[in-house]
């Protein structure tokens, strides 16, 4: 299928670049607000044209395990939830992780803790980009903040999970998720042959030819001197991501005197306050985070040098600002504002906490 | 041109689809669009509304307090979203079943007593089209031919025949909207 | 004969398989899981499809049982080897997916997994190693703990009051339309050990039918486990497992087949200990 004009949801979206991506398979299980994404691909029935297998696992348990036995066979194999089921698969994360599988999980965050809402929500920052499984552990974390993005950052999760050999995570909200906005489709990437996934994937367990030994999917290593080697590893390759593969988006950053920094929908209603704040002749910029890990720290560092304060914006009690803090060594205030429980922050409100945490 | 629309009423009057067939209609004209509902238990409690911005820039905020035109259904959503309309901005409500009408002084007021006319008709189904042509009729922000292809993005291709039904609704609604109040 | 003559290849009554590799195994003497593997490997080779298995091992003793077969394998989060195996046969159907698990990891912990992938009818093999206890965390009940049978953490018998019963997931399984092939063996006696190689290549000759799961437990002892010699757990294994675990097919191509009697119930075992 070749580039299209269409208007769709966020969920939507991400299910149609899953068949458009060449995505090998997809095991999931209903939550809202994101169930609009296996209920597309079931509706789509991709198995019937790409060859794309799509099953409703017993439980999010089960679906990150699905991920992982399949995407250990060198396929491209996703799975996505909301907060309580992406709970569940945090262990399903640790392993995928420890046995380096390139595989793709989507969170459409909803209010917690617990049960919680099922409005929107971020409050899942730390649980994505500190851990959430046991281990010292990363995922690479894109927040799309856009419909468009939904789509295109499945494309680019593929390219990031096989070339690091690592899981990624497209960490998302219900407002992007149930929204509807213009979306471009890309021309369909083929799913891969036998002989792509062969020579894309020869650690995977594909079943072993005469001519080489077998493949061992495991992240187990029960001697600890070659448990540390490994840790090195993983952290060599960590440390290339924050090199080479740091995504953010400066707007009005260069004249600012104080900055918004904000991923998903918050960075949305922030980029309405900036334009409030600057129509009432405030220079605000908004610094948009595009990874979450790995985390933009040299260039808000750098930003911190020329402004007057930040403020984070986050449907939270304030995690990302963590990383913001430390990136910008205390060099000028940094506050929060947020709200909780599926409430969405107005714009108005954004200008009101950058006026009153910030400016005055 | 930036219009930030909410459109609110009862779970069944076509209010989420109403908001679909303006926002198609808006990419067809080229225009940058979003539409956010509201999902969930407020849903499932039987009232539904949809803000949709058309826009010639690329939209911030999807999600939106303050609106340039209120589209109301049913009074817990006048209840609601009276107060957010902007000043100068535009309210339409269908008196159905209202009881309180809307006091505000400083917008626009209009009526358009679609469920009743519907009703007559017997176009009960097409409802939300009468409402969406008063509104086309005051802010005509989309053109007619963009409508047409709105149309036949948002409806599956089976019910591609109820077009024609569908775009005469409009015409209604264009012909039975009347001013409350005008600043 | 002399030594050197006995293991002439032309005097070679046995050769280990290939499937298998050299790695010393970790097993304790007398544990059953090394024939298991062997049996298992052996299938595989006289079946030719060494190149087109997957297998996936569990938590529990046969955790590095991928470092003794030489296929492809994938090593799962305690339990979830049924859903490993459902996505890596379904995105492989040319594939052989087998899965080798223990009572805690099948039938504790995994007991959703199990369940689901029977009743979906995966197609593929699910092998079962039912010692009746936790051997590699130190001897602590298992699902299929008898009644009355002593453990770490049932150290005066498990008691129905306090434990409830064994659980006998493989006749549960069976009644699963999903499952085609469900077998109980063992492997304490060479006979024992040929039938439950009969069972296991049945097992994995189904998945060219794909018409089901296909799933064999295997009995066995745990003497280190139980505190027992080896002999003495064979022995304990025949006068009190096989009374709650009957070996024999249990469904052939679909059909029950066992006259087991799922309602028995065995309460009145000679070791029970219940707290009054």
């Amino acid at each position: 299928m070749a580039r299209e004009l269409k208007l769709m949801k966020g969920n939507e979206a991400i299910a149609r670049a899953m068949i458009a991506s060449g995505t090998d398979g997809y095991f999931g299980y209903p939550i809202t607000p994101q169930s609009e994404v296996m209920e597309t691909l079931m509706a789509e029935k991709p198995w019937e044209t790409t060859g794309m297998t799509v099953l409703q696992a017993e439980s999010e348990m089960a679906s990150i395990n699905m991920v992982y036995g399949g995407a250990a066979t060198g396929k491209k194999v996703a799975t996505s939830s909301s907060s309580p089921g992406i709970s569940l698969m945090q262990e399903g994360m640790t392993y995928l992780a420890g046995a380096e599988i390139p595989c793709l999980v989507v969170n459409v965050m909803r209010g917690g803790p617990g049960l919680g809402t099922i409005q929107p929500s971020q409050s899942d920052y730390i649980q994505s980009v500190k851990g959430g499984g046991h281990g010292d552990y990363q995922m690479y974390t894109l927040a799309p903040a856009s419909v468009q993005e939904m789509y295109d950052f499945v494309f680019d999760a593929w390219d990031i999970a096989f070339k690091y050999r690592n899981p990624v995570l497209i960490l998302s909200d219900g407002a992007i998720g149930q929204c509807m906005e213009k979306l471009y489709t890309r021309d369909y990437v083929p799913r891969w042959t036998e002989e792509e996934r062969q020579k894309n994937a020869p650690w995977g367990t594909w079943g072993k030819p005469a001519n080489r030994g077998h493949n061992i999917i495991t992240s187990l290593e029960l001697d600890s001197a070659r448990q540390e080697v490994f840790n090195l590893k993983l952290q060599a390759k960590y440390a290339e991501m924050k090199e080479k593969e740091v995504r953010y988006e400066a707007l009005n950053c260069e004249d600012a005197d104080y900055i918004i920094v904000a991923y998903g929908s918050s960075s949305r209603i922030s980029m309405k306050a900036m334009q409030m704040a600057r129509e009432k002749g405030i220079k605000v910029g908004l610094f948009r985070l595009i990874t979450l890990f790995p985390f933009p720290t040299k260039q808000l560092n750098e930003l911190s040098k020329k402004v007057k304060g930040i403020l984070t914006v986050e449907m939270s009690a304030g995690q990302m600002i963590e990383d913001v803090r430390l990136a910008t060594e205390c060099r000028v205030k940094v506050e929060h504002f947020g709200r909780f429980g599926g409430i969405i922050p107005t714009p108005t409100e954004v200008l009101e906490a950058l006026e009153n945490k910030i400016i005055k | 041109m930036t219009e930030e629309i909410i459109i609110a009423g009862f779970g069944g009057q076509g209010v989420l689809s109403m908001g679909k067939i303006l926002a198609y209609s808006g990419v067809m004209q080229d225009k940058e669009v979003s539409w956010m509902p509201s999902y969930g238990p407020e849903m499932r409690g039987g009232t539904a509304n949809v803000s949709v911005i058309i826009s010639d820039e690329r939209i911030s905020s999807p999600i939106i307090n303050q609106f340039d035109t209120a589209i109301i259904l049913n009074q817990q959503s006048l209840d609601k979203f009276e107060k957010s309309v902007k000043p100068g901005g535009l309210l339409i409500f269908d008196p159905n079943g209202i009881t309180h009408e809307p006091t505000r002084k400083d917008i626009n007021i209009y009526k358009i007593a679609a469920t009743q006319k519907a009703q007559e008709m017997g176009i009960s189904k097409v409802f939300n089209m009468v409402v969406l042509g008063g509104f086309l009729k005051l802010k005509p922000i989309v053109e007619p031919k963009y409508i047409h292809e709105g149309l036949e993005h948002s409806l599956p291709q089976r019910h591609w025949n109820l077009i024609p039904q569908n775009e005469e609704a409009i015409e209604i609604g264009k012909g039975l909207i009347e001013a409350v109040q005008v600043l | 004969m002399k030594r050197e003559d006995i293991i002439k290849p032309e005097n070679l009554v046995y050769t280990k398989t290939k499937v298998l590799t050299d790695a010393v195994m970790h097993y304790c003497p007398g544990c059953g899981h090394g024939t298991a593997h062997r049996i298992i490997a052996e299938v595989i080779e006289e079946l030719g499809i060494q190149d087109k298995t997957i297998g996936i091992a569990p938590v529990g003793c046969s955790v590095l049982a991928y470092n003794y077969f030489d296929v492809d394998f994938q090593e799962a989060a305690h339990g979830r080897a049924p859903a490993l195996a459902t996505a890596a046969k379904r995105l492989n159907p040319d594939r052989y997916v087998f899965t080798y698990q223990g009572d805690g990891d099948l039938a504790a912990i995994g007991t959703a997994e199990t369940i689901h992938a029977c009743n979906r009818g995966e197609n593929i093999t699910m092998i079962f190693i039912n010692n009746g206890i936790y051997g590699m965390t130190g001897g602590q009940m298992a699902p299929t703990t008898l009644v009355g049978m002593k453990s770490a953490t049932t150290p005066y018998g498990r008691n129905v009051a306090l434990n409830g019963y064994p659980l006998r997931i493989t006749e549960l399984i069976s009644t699963l339309p999903g499952t085609y092939f469900v077998s109980r063996q063992s492997v304490h006696t060479p006979a024992a050990v040929r039938k439950a190689k009969a069972a296991v290549r049945k097992a994995f000759e189904n998945q060219k039918l794909n018409k089901g799961l296909s799933f064999v437990e295997i009995v066995s002892s745990c003497n280190s486990g139980w505190k027992m010699t080896p002999v003495q757990a064979n022995h304990w294994m025949e006068e009190n497992m096989f009374p709650n675990y009957p070996v024999g097919d249990i469904k052939v191509d679909g059909k029950i087949v066992s006259g087991i009697d799922l309602d028995r119930i065995v309460v009145d075992h000679p070791l029970t200990v219940v707290n009054k």
